[in-house]
């Protein structure tokens, strides 16, 4: 199953990457009259794999990927905070590493695979273990942050199943929380994975 | 200055072999911005502190990624990113300097996107320069942060000519502290410099960080590495917060040893200059001597020799001290 995956996955790469040569080409076009260059510039109208699904998308040569999540394609639970990269509440998958989507060019992206909030839940709506765990342990307080936590953790659980509290805490220190309910996040990671809290002596 | 959600009109190329992005880095010249992770070009750009036509992505160029062992040591491409760098068990193995200087780089987020070559030729971070002031670097005539007013907690101890911006990427230590070598290309050809002369300051050119001139793309960079020399590295950053924030001062140290002696010693800070700072002094009196406190001390007291503090940074000179001081403790 998993090596199934792998290989399609690789096809898929290929494809994606022959596709993305064909298109950008190597030739240089040097539009006479003006001398504009055309070498590899984007086409405006992209295909783009959110959560599983190709969305076609017109987007524009400077636009980050949080805005054509929130504007084009109405999935709002990627939130935009700080819009600087200094917050992470924006944070989406790409290829299965975190990113933050406000500091993201769209265009940069689109032979990737984005995986959003909205795509945590199973298709008959069984809740993504972490989203179950963060509510059994009461992790969100504001829930502004939880979409950005959510995703970092999601992140994590996929390279390492079993991580320990500190590792944890590494993998969402890119995750601010205005509300402080850091030790709470950190417990529904440690649910989520099948553990115990492993706090230390404040037990939080 | 207003904060702008989105970035103002700009054309987006993406070429897929260094030849292309040569070509067209070099057409569009300073009409065009350079672009790998765009963790430092971004928040330029949103700002409108600076503006450019066009971005010059590079990061779907096969052959600027990756990490190879070569005859002479480690070459990594200039669009690796910090995290492939942190997680390499090659650089762990061989020079885990450079390692621990890029896990220590803002959040997690940041080092998947954010690469080498990026953090190396990042700008500075001063504020008011940032803010899109009209300050010596940015053409003015006025340093903003050397006023009696100013605030320059984080600005320099050394090399202030006008401009008192500091260095603020953590992996430039330590390439220098390693004698690293960065590969440029541009419409003649490669050309290969020395990691520590790569950084310019205010002195040699007020508007440039380094000597990258419109045109010129970091291809890789070469870090030499002989498992046969017994090599100590240490690494430390100091900074507000132990996420997201730039060093307030950082260390990268480099000492070969031979039968308990320090042989050749390389001291490289950054937040304390213009370009990453070498500790001469220090590594002169290091050589021929044992690790150890008693080095230790006497290093300390040579860390900041020189120093030329502002209203508001004379603790930095503490922070060198200290970390030079555990640097050589071990
Ligand atoms: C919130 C925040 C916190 C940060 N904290 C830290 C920190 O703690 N420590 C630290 O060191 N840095 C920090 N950074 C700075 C920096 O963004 C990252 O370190 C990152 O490595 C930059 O790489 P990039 O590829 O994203 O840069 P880009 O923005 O893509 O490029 C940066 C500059 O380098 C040039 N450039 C990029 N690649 C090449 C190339 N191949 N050839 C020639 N020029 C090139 C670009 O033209 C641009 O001028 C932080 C940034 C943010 C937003
Ligand atoms: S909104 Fe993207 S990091 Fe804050
Ligand atoms: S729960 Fe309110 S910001 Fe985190």
């Amino acid at each position: 199953m998993n090596a199934k995956l792998t290989r399609r996955r690789f096809i898929k790469g290929v494809i994606a990457s022959s596709v993305a040569a064909v298109s950008s080409g190597s030739a240089l076009y040097v539009n006479a009259a003006s001398g504009a260059v055309h070498l590899g510039i984007v086409e405006r109208l992209i295909t783009l794999t959110v959560n599983g699904r190709k969305r076609r998308v017109d987007v524009l040569p400077q636009e980050m990927l949080a805005d054509t999540l929130r504007k084009r394609l109405g999935l709002t639970g990627t939130k935009i905070s700080c819009n600087r990269g200094e917050c992470g509440a924006c944070t989406v998958l790409i290829d299965d590493l975190a990113y933050y989507a406000c500091s993201t060019l769209t265009h940069s992206v689109s032979a990737k695979n984005i995986r959003t909030v909205e795509g945590l839940q199973a298709a008959d709506g069984t809740l993504h273990p972490l989203q179950q765990a963060f509510i059994e342990e009461l992790s969100p307080q504001c829930g502004f942050c939880t979409p950005g936590q959510l995703m970092s953790a999601v992140a994590l659980l996929q390279s390492s199943p079993k991580p320990t509290r500190q590792e944890a805490r590494q993998a969402l220190s890119g995750n601010l929380c205005r509300c402080g309910a850091y030790e709470q996040y950190l417990n529904g990671v440690m649910r989520a994975s099948g553990q115990k809290r492993q706090t230390g002596k404040t037990g939080l | 200055m207003s904060a702008f959600d989105v970035m103002s009109d700009t054309e987006l190329y993406q070429p897929v072999t260094v030849e292309d992005a040569v070509v067209l880095a070099s057409r569009l010249a300073e009409n065009a911005w350079l672009v790998a992770g765009g963790q430092d070009t971004y928040g330029w750009l949103k700002d409108r502190a600076k503006n450019t036509q066009a971005m010059i992505e590079l990061s779907r160029i096969p052959e600027l990624s990756g990490i190879k062992r070569s005859a002479s040591g480690i070459e990594i491409g200039a669009t690796t990113t910090l995290t492939e760098i942190a997680n390499s068990k090659l650089i762990q193995q061989l020079i885990p300097l450079l390692g621990e200087a890029a896990q220590h780089v803002a959040s997690p987020q940041i080092r998947n996107v954010g690469s080498i070559a990026g953090n190396i030729a990042q700008d500075t971070r001063c504020w008011y320069y940032r803010r899109g002031l009209s300050c010596y670097r940015a053409g003015g005539n006025l340093c903003y942060a050397d006023t009696p007013e100013g605030m320059n907690r984080e600005h320099c101890l050394f090399g202030a000519s006008r401009c008192v911006a500091v260095s603020p990427s953590d992996t430039a230590p330590a390439l220098v502290a390693l004698g690293a070598t960065i590969v440029i290309a541009d419409s003649s050809g490669n050309h290969t410099i020395a990691a520590e002369d790569f950084f310019v300051g205010p002195d040699i050119d007020i508007t440039r960080m380094n000597i990258l001139k419109p045109g010129q793309i970091i291809v890789s960079i070469h870090i030499p590495a002989d498992p046969e020399i017994n090599v100590r590295h240490y690494f430390e950053k100091v900074a507000d917060r132990n996420v997201w924030d730039f060093a307030l001062v950082n260390i990268a140290v480099s000492l070969e040893m031979q039968a308990g002696k320090i042989t050749k010693a390389r001291f490289v800070c950054a937040g304390v200059d213009c370009k990453p700072y070498r500790l001469k002094e220090v590594e002169r009196y290091c050589e021929n001597k044992a690790a150890g406190s008693e080095t230790a001390e006497g290093a300390a007291r040579l860390a900041a020799k020189g120093a030329v503090p502002l209203n508001h940074n004379h603790f930095k000179i503490a922070l060198m001290q200290n970390l030079v001081r555990r640097a050589l403790r071990g």
